[in-house]
């Protein structure tokens, strides 16, 4: 039978706020254990929460620009459950009236277009973080834990999707244009590895055209996109094969651990012990009320988003939809690709082959964001001008390249300390020709035939002898001239 | 008289006039309490070196001719559960026997920076549930009309520490009625304020939608001065309240010519002592002597108050009290197996009987498949109850009933019967629901023990009923006190 694969995706975003979601603490990482903490994010006795008004604010843009309707009376509630690393015993958070409803993500798979439904965005406060010392780092067996407060009060968005998405390729691609939404809105950092992007995913497969959906299976530790597609389709051919063989009974409601080394999932908890959270609404705050005067403010207030600016480098830039999709896939790629068109005031289509090119596979390679590298706006401008002026060509460009991304160093710099400029002298061209000539005799006879093959060869030699360093255009004129000599 | 005798105002006037320093004051407060607290025991934690430290710094400014506050200088004790810094805060619970705060209540800071000199922390009901304080995780205080007698709670340490001249006035914090209910059975003026009126930054949470602070004085006086420096908005605190403080101390007029007095049947109903509603019928004549228009009404759901509140207060409870686990402060059982049995056993040990039954009770009624049918519906039901006191409002200025059913009873009268204890606060509950003031002031006695008539009043109406109680106490003109044997 064919199976479709159903998933949703719920995605914990940290707000990028200075303080604290209910208390003044700071929100900066990588502090000293319990160094950002007081008696609200302690949950001291007597302490009480008082709400962030910046993080209310950024949950209610990001729903404007993800086409939410926003509830203008919204409540916090409470959800109770122990754990050591929630002070309280409970976490503040959102239930029946949550912030934003009814939101959509478009996506653009390149062959078709899709609609991947929002449910809500509700905002909470993160939990301490907890760590286990001896065993096997896990809290069963851990010989005693430790807990860092720090991180606990911080603000938390939470975007839960509808089952709208069909394919690890397209949860990918949903989670990417979500991220780059929020850092064009500039509500967070929204890094995986950092921790301030964290997405789960619910999974169940079908058959193809059912209505009814199959058992789900929620994957964790999902820490970067590749894992997230990754665990999906392990997932879906975990589940497939489940069904394909007879063991339905495979398929449980559970929590699956997504372990990235070995590439597989496995069970973390089944849902037998379903929580029992006893939401209500805490006493301790008020309702938020809100005009829509406020809300309009805010969506007035709202910068280009992705989809504007995709459809902008089409039409100001002339790139084709493939490249407008790739350079606004986060504001990062954006922003260095207009900095650079800036700068090098030529072809823009060539800034965006050299970033989809080299630049990008570079950045895969070493799994680094664009603005994470020594590489700057100034670097690729000043790469594609030496090219234009002739002083290198693009093999050269290539081939340093690989230097100006690890050390940041000029083009211009590396070009003169390894004397690697272009030569563009006549003279010296036309001798390394003769050169080539007389060593290729029988290649010269081949072409002379008609074989217009050969040339290539020729243009390759001649290339060879001045170690990349000839000016292509030049050799194959002079060569093209002795040939018909 | 004693100096520990006196009001908040006759003090003030004498280290005004440099009759006395507040080093004598402060030491003749604590040769009472040397003198009475053996029978008494209103105190968990006595702060004798703070006061006295505080008491010397409000000298330094007297003599240096700086200008001093009507409470600078005067022995304050403060209910166990709000918070003081570095001194120890119980809550009157086992589990936080170690527990030493880092931080100041709003509340006492504000008295603090007013001058008080605090006394000690004073015995409560566990987690202020309760209303005999026989629920504290220590032992229990004594009425000072008579000791065998219950002072009510949960506040009772504090009620019976001024009523014993154990201190000038004193703090306590009000859910159901936790103030106005022990201020009537040891025969003081306890108020209870507007919810949202006093911060609750640093007040240990019961039912966070109920808890107020508010004071215990030996007059209404001292209650308006109190009030001047407890109320104010509080950034700290999102249900604090923001408005101009008023001077209360201007409501302190005898004129009751004109006021309509509304008697709600609901709060003189059965349940109601026939002694204590003969004194209440009685007081009232008062009222109506001195011009005031006094009417019979009905509130008629207020007779599903006390069902509601014990689904709201132990819901509240249930989750305000999870942070008790033994994992950052207070008690942890010594030799845990594993997480859960560290939680288990850290909660089983160090909660008292009446503070687990309302944490299982509130669990219950916010569980999956009940919340509506409990939580949902005593929603509903607080909703009916503020209706039909804005309704009572429309017709009168002020709503009179007994503060309490009944006067001071035996201390383990009612301890295994916690519905009967319940009904000790069956005439406060429905205030603390609507979130409105409400002060109980002496108005007689029943076989010598005192009884207390609340006055409620709209929300933020506490001018207004602290003008009547100021009138019915000039006009009743009650001074009794307790007569407790001395033991040095």
């Amino acid at each position: 039978m064919e199976y479709e694969s159903v998933i949703g995706l719920e995605i914990h975003v940290e707000l990028a706020t200075k303080s604290k979601m209910f208390c003044k603490c700071s929100t900066v990482f990588g502090e000293a254990p319990n160094t950002q903490t007081c008696p609200v994010c302690l949950g001291l006795p007597g302490s009480l929460p008082v709400a962030n008004e910046k993080a209310v604010e950024y949950v209610i843009k990001s729903g404007l620009a993800l086409g939410c309707d926003i509830n203008l009376y919204s409540l916090f509630h409470r959800k109770n459950y122990f754990y050591p690393d929630m002070p309280k015993d409970y976490q503040i958070s959102q239930y029946d009236q949550p912030l934003c409803i009814n939101g959509l993500i478009d996506l653009d798979m390149g062959d078709y277009q899709t609609r991947i439904g929002i449910t809500r965005i509700h905002l909470e406060e993160d939990t301490g973080k907890l760590i286990h010392v001896g065993g096997a780092g896990r809290i069963a067996g851990a010989e005693y834990s430790l807990v860092d407060f720090n991180r606990a009060g911080v603000p938390l968005m939470e975007i839960v999707s509808e089952p709208d998405i069909r394919t690890p390729e397209e949860a990918k691609a949903y989670a990417q244009k979500l991220r780059a939404i929020l850092q064009s809105l500039g509500v967070s950092d929204v890094s995986m590895e950092k921790g301030s992007m964290r997405v789960d995913a619910n999974v169940s497969i079908r058959p193809k055209g059912s209505a009814e959906f199959g058992t789900k299976a929620e994957l964790k530790n999902l820490n970067s996109f590749r894992s997230l597609q990754r665990a999906l389709a392990y997932e879906i051919e975990r589940q497939t094969k489940a069904l394909n063989e007879g063991r339905p009974e495979d398929i449980v409601q559970e929590t699956r651990h997504w372990d990235e080394a070995k590439g597989i999932t496995s069970t973390l908890r089944t849902k037998e012990y379903a929580h029992d959270y006893r939401y209500f609404p805490d006493p301790d705050l008020v309702p938020m009320e809100f005009t829509s005067d406020y809300v309009e403010y805010l969506r007035a207030q709202l910068p280009e988003l992705p989809d504007e600016r995709k459809q902008r480098f089409m039409r100001e830039y002339g790139l084709p939809v493939h490249e407008a999709n790739l350079l606004t896939e986060s504001k990062a790629m954006g922003d260095f690709f207009e900095e650079t068109v800036k700068l090098y005031k030529g072809d823009p289509k060539a800034v965006a082959n050299w970033m989809l090119g080299d630049m990008s596979y570079y950045l895969n390679t070493e799994g680094l964001e664009i603005d994470e590298t020594a590489v700057t706006p100034k670097h690729l401008a000043e790469l594609l001008k030496l090219m234009d002026k002739g002083v290198i060509s693009g093999k050269i460009a290539k081939e340093i390249f690989p230097e100006m991304f690890e050390t940041g160093k000029l083009p211009q710099v590396i070009v003169e300390e390894k004397g690697m400029t272009q030569i563009s002298n006549e003279e010296e061209i036309a001798k390394i020709i003769d050169l080539v000539l007389e060593e290729n005799a029988s290649t010269v006879e081949e072409y002379r035939a008609g074989k217009d093959k050969a040339f290539g060869f020729l243009v390759g030699q001649a290339m060879r002898l001045t170690k990349g360093r000839g000016n292509p255009q030049l050799i194959n004129r002079l060569l093209r001239e002795k040939l018909q000599e | 008289m004693e100096l520990y005798q006196m009001t908040i105002h006759e003090l003030h006037e004498k280290l005004l006039n440099k009759e006395v320093s507040a080093k004598d004051v402060t030491e003749s407060v604590f040769s009472r309490i040397e003198g009475v607290e053996d029978g008494v025991k209103s105190y968990l934690t006595i702060t004798k070196e703070v006061a006295l430290e505080q008491a010397r710094q409000v000298d330094e400014k007297i003599a240096a001719g700086e200008k001093v506050g009507p409470l600078a200088g005067i022995p304050t004790a403060i209910k166990d559960v709000m918070c003081t810094q570095g001194i120890r805060t119980t809550c009157g619970s086992k589990i936080l026997d170690n527990f030493i705060p880092v931080y100041t209540s709003t509340a006492v800071q504000n008295l603090f920076d007013e001058g008080i000199v605090m006394t000690g922390k004073t015995n409560m009901d566990e987690f202020a549930m309760g209303s005999s304080t026989e629920n504290s995780g220590f032992f229990p205080t004594r009425n000072p009309w008579d000791l065998e007698r219950v002072p009510g709670g949960s506040s009772g340490g504090s009620a019976a520490a001024v009523a014993a001249d154990e201190a000038i006035f004193s703090l306590g914090s009000d859910t159901g009625g936790s103030i106005r209910q022990p201020a009537s059975l040891c025969g003081i003026v306890g108020m209870k304020p507007t919810y949202g009126l006093v911060s609750r930054y640093g007040l240990v949470a019961f039912a966070s939608s109920l808890d107020q602070i508010g004071p215990f004085t030996k007059d209404v006086t001292d209650c308006a001065i109190v009030l001047n420096h407890l109320v104010g908005h509080d950034p700290m605190d999102s249900t604090s309240v923001k408005i101009d403080r008023p001077d209360y101390t201007k409501s302190l007029v005898d004129d009751l010519k004109g006021i309509r007095i509304g008697i709600p049947k609901e709060l003189m109903a059965e349940g109601i002592d026939p002694e204590v509603k003969k004194v209440v019928e009685n007081a009232l004549e008062i009222f109506s002597k001195n011009g005031a228009l006094v009417a019979e009404t009905s509130l008629p759901n207020l007779e599903y108050g006390l069902s509601a509140y014990y689904i709201i207060a132990p819901a509240e409870a249930s989750s305000n009290l999870a942070r008790f686990d033994g994992v950052r402060y207070g008690y942890r059982v010594p030799d845990p197996d594993d997480l859960m049995d560290m939680y288990m056993r850290t909660r089983a040990e160090g909660f008292g009987d009446e503070v687990k039954r309302r944490i299982m009770l509130g669990t219950y009624a916010l569980s999956a498949g009940y919340y509506e049918a409990y939580y949902g519906k005593a929603q509903k039901v607080r909703t009916l109850i503020v209706r039909d006191f804005n309704k009572a409002f429309e017709e009168f200025d002020v709503l009179v009933s007994p503060t309490s059913p009944t006067v001071a009873f035996k201390i383990g009268e009612k301890i295994a019967n916690p519905l009967q204890m319940y009904l000790s606060d069956i005439c406060t509950i429905p205030v603390n629901l609507a979130g409105l003031p409400g002060i109980s002031v002496p108005c007689g006695t029943v076989n010598g023990l005192p009884v207390g008539l609340q006055i409620i009043g709209r929300a933020l109406g506490e001018e207004a009923i602290l003008k009547v109680a100021y009138s019915f106490e000039q006009n009743f003109g009650w001074n009794e006190k307790p007569k407790l044997e001395i033991r040095y």
